[in-house]
């Protein structure tokens, strides 16, 4: 066993979360690694040559990555583990954002004149409760498991592709209730401001200590981000080898078989809708608190679209996919960015990407579009197993080398 | 009954854009089996090319019409070439999120083409209507309404009389038992992407008379997907069946839910396509002449 790495001799052993010692350590070293970075430890990539450390908005755009993985793992348990296209991902994450901003954030008001009495009066503009992060957070979690068990009798009538389309009139329709009901959203436009990360009065947004470690307010919703990442990334791994991971994986290979071998389909797809709508609210709630400020308008297609582009390019129906996928796409403006700004000998190769919205041929955030389109084709071409397979190819690379067999 | 009868014939004229979209996106799932939600870029980029003919070169609109199908139909061609051709045999929900993907690239590029302001067409029908039984009736609408009768009866007839259609419809029927006949199945393929692009153009070009073309026309390019799937994936009836039940239920809906109905908000009348939608699912589920899927374990 200790020679063969890769033999696995019983059932046990091949549906572990570690397949092996080496997988641990290697885990153990990532951790480090990323916990390192969150410090505001410098990581030498190439010894010498680059380093790497989160500073300044790359800290705050690692911490959008951080809550845009729990996201992508939720599209993946419905999309990746059942099969199941999901185009209203952008509506569950709506849900869950702004049930976390009304129970979690502040109340809205404004002074306006009472045209009966002449005297000014307070007018709630946005209602608030500001609740504590224990409430608000698993609350966004459920009220966005809860249409998403409203919507899965739907899908458990619908066959595949008469799916995509539902779910994508889900997404106009949230969009719309999300522009209409501006006592809760605030409106197209204003929007609110969104749930406090204070766990029971300690402040994630706030600097300050933390067993006499000083930390900034991004670090802290960082390692927030990275603990919540770690106990539904196992939560969704553990899915995944359970009796109703294998059940999944049953109906996305062929759903009549497994409803044959006595899978109750509807079951299942509704356990798998459920789950994945409430890693959506978490992820939802927490992506906008820690901007602060929320908007109606933001709950599109093209949010769905983005989150596809994140299980796709990391790879479909894995947990460790989801993450690296969605720390990509998070980083790809940054990447553009820079992309942008690079120059080779004294030419500028990508001379079509401006800066400004007007001048060049693209600008930074349509380069962005054509990217997210653009990997998703290239990733279902080329590879579909996305940066996963990338990874396995390169280590059974490396683990025959230097023998191509 | 005036109001209603304006609604009435405002429906009809947005249907026949709805299916000129849904007629695409028919023939191509017909044909290939893709599931192509990249037809609202394609109506996006197909009107461009008219705009950019009839106006910007500034020759006149007929000429523009016909360059602007040769370089959509070009545009569907390629886009089947590159990014089609190698996903042949795959899952369909891989081929379908590609042609998301697709949409994506293609809305953008067009989009930016297009820039921000409100293109002219350069059509001859402009602002223009008759009045009848005290209806206003655009020219833009009768144009919809002539032209889609015509293009739908070319089309019928192409299908049913001609060699390539006689290729498409069996291409359709089964792929391979066509290819074992000698039917060239790639030229069926790169036809259908030809002419879906094609009917897409129409569809930006009838959009965009009169009042103009601007980046709104992706959002109404979008409700013709919900009509594909009222009518049924693979149903041309159906798709023109579809068209006419949603843009009607969308024109009385923004016709009388601003007076009766306010509670359900500003805009209401954008959703009830989908709503259609739901509510044909929820009792047919493959749509109202869709085939049911009957399949082998």
């Amino acid at each position: 066993m200790r020679l063969r790495p890769g033999l696995v001799a019983d059932y046990r052993s091949d549906v572990a979360i570690f397949r092996s010692n080496v997988q641990r350590f290697w885990f153990a070293v990532l951790l480090v690694a990323v916990v390192l970075l969150g410090l505001g430890g410098t990581l030498p990539l190439i010894p010498g040559l680059v380093d790497f450390s989160l500073t300044g908005d790359l800290l705050l755009i690692a911490v959008s990555a951080v809550f845009a993985s729990i996201g992508a793992i939720g599209l993946n348990i419905v999309t990746g583990f059942a099969g199941q296209v999901s185009l209203g991902h952008a509506f569950f994450l709506g849900l869950g954002a702004f049930t976390g901003a009304v129970l979690g954030g502040s109340e809205v008001t404004r002074q306006v004149v009472d045209l009966s009495t002449g005297q000014f009066v307070e007018k709630t503009l946005v209602v608030g409760y500001q609740l504590d992060l224990s409430i608000w957070l698993p609350a966004a979690g459920l009220v966005a498991a809860l249409a998403g068990l409203i919507v899965a009798p739907v899908a458990f009538r619908l066959r595949g592709l008469y799916l995509a389309f539902v779910t994508l009139g889900l997404v106009f329709i949230g969009d719309h209730l999300f522009r209409e009901a501006s006592i809760l959203t605030g409106g197209v436009g204003v929007g609110r401001p969104t749930g406090v990360p204070s766990l029971f009065g300690f402040r994630f947004d706030q600097d300050g200590e933390f067993f006499g470690i000083f930390l900034e307010k991004e670090q802290k919703l960082f390692f927030l981000g990275l603990v919540l990442l770690i106990v539904l990334g196992f939560v969704a791994k553990n899915l995944a080898r359970s009796r109703v991971g294998r059940a999944l994986a049953a109906i996305r290979d062929r759903d009549i078989a497994a409803e044959m071998m006595g899978i109750p389909l509807a079951r299942y797809k509704m356990i798998a809708f459920v789950v994945s709508s409430f890693y959506a609210g978490v992820a939802g709630a927490l992506l906008y608190s820690a901007i602060g400020h929320l908007e109606p308008g933001t709950f599109n297609l093209l949010l769905s679209i983005e989150f596809i582009a994140m299980v796709l390019i990391g790879g479909v129906s894995t947990v460790s996919g989801s993450i690296m996928g969605a720390v990509f796409i998070t980083f790809l403006p940054k990447m553009v960015k820079w992309l942008a700004g690079i120059t080779v000998f004294g030419l500028d190769p990508f001379f079509f990407i401006s800066d400004s919205p007007a001048g060049g041929f693209v600008n930074l955030p349509q380069m962005e579009l054509i990217l997210f389109g653009g990997l998703i084709v290239v990733f279902l071409i080329l590879e579909p197993l996305g940066l996963y397979g990338i990874w396995i190819r390169i280590r059974n690379y490396w683990k025959a080398w230097p023998f191509s067999y | 009954m005036t109001q209603f009868l304006q609604a009435l014939v405002n429906g009809v004229s947005l249907a026949g854009i709805y299916a000129l979209v849904a007629l695409g996106f028919v023939i191509i799932y017909k044909s290939t089996q893709v599931l192509n939600f990249a037809q609202p870029a394609l109506l996006l980029l197909g009107g461009y090319w008219v705009v950019y003919v009839a106006t910007i070169l500034g020759w006149p609109f007929w000429i523009a019409i016909l360059v602007g199908a040769g370089l959509a139909a070009l545009t569907g061609v390629i886009v089947e070439r590159t990014t089609l051709r190698p996903m042949v045999g795959k899952p369909v929900f891989a081929v379908a999120i590609l042609t998301i993907g697709l949409n994506t690239v293609i809305t953008v590029v067009a989009l930016d083409l297009m820039g921000v302001e409100i293109r002219q067409m350069g059509d001859p029908w402009g602002l223009k209507f008759v009045k009848f039984a005290g209806l206003n009736i655009a020219h833009r609408q009768i144009a919809v309404i002539v032209t889609v009768v015509l293009l739908v009866g070319m089309l019928l007839a192409f299908f049913k009389y001609s060699r390539m259609g006689l290729a498409m419809r069996a291409t359709a029927f089964d792929q391979e038992v066509a290819l074992t006949q000698g039917v060239s199945v790639s030229t069926v393929f790169a036809m259908s992407w030809g002419i879906a692009a094609v009917l897409a153009m129409f569809g930006g070009v009838f959009l965009g008379s009169g009042v103009g073309f601007d980046r709104s026309a992706a959002v109404v390019a979008l409700k013709a997907l919900p009509v594909v799937v009222v009518g049924g994936l693979d149903s041309i009836a159906g798709a023109i069946v579809g068209a006419l039940m949603v843009a009607i239920a969308e024109t009385l809906a923004a016709t009388y839910q601003p007076q009766y109905a306010t509670f359900l908000g500003r805009g209401f009348s954008q959703l009830v396509p989908y709503l259609v939608m739901f509510l044909v699912l929820l009792f047919r589920p493959y749509g109202l002449f869709g085939t049911k899927e009957i399949e082998r374990v």
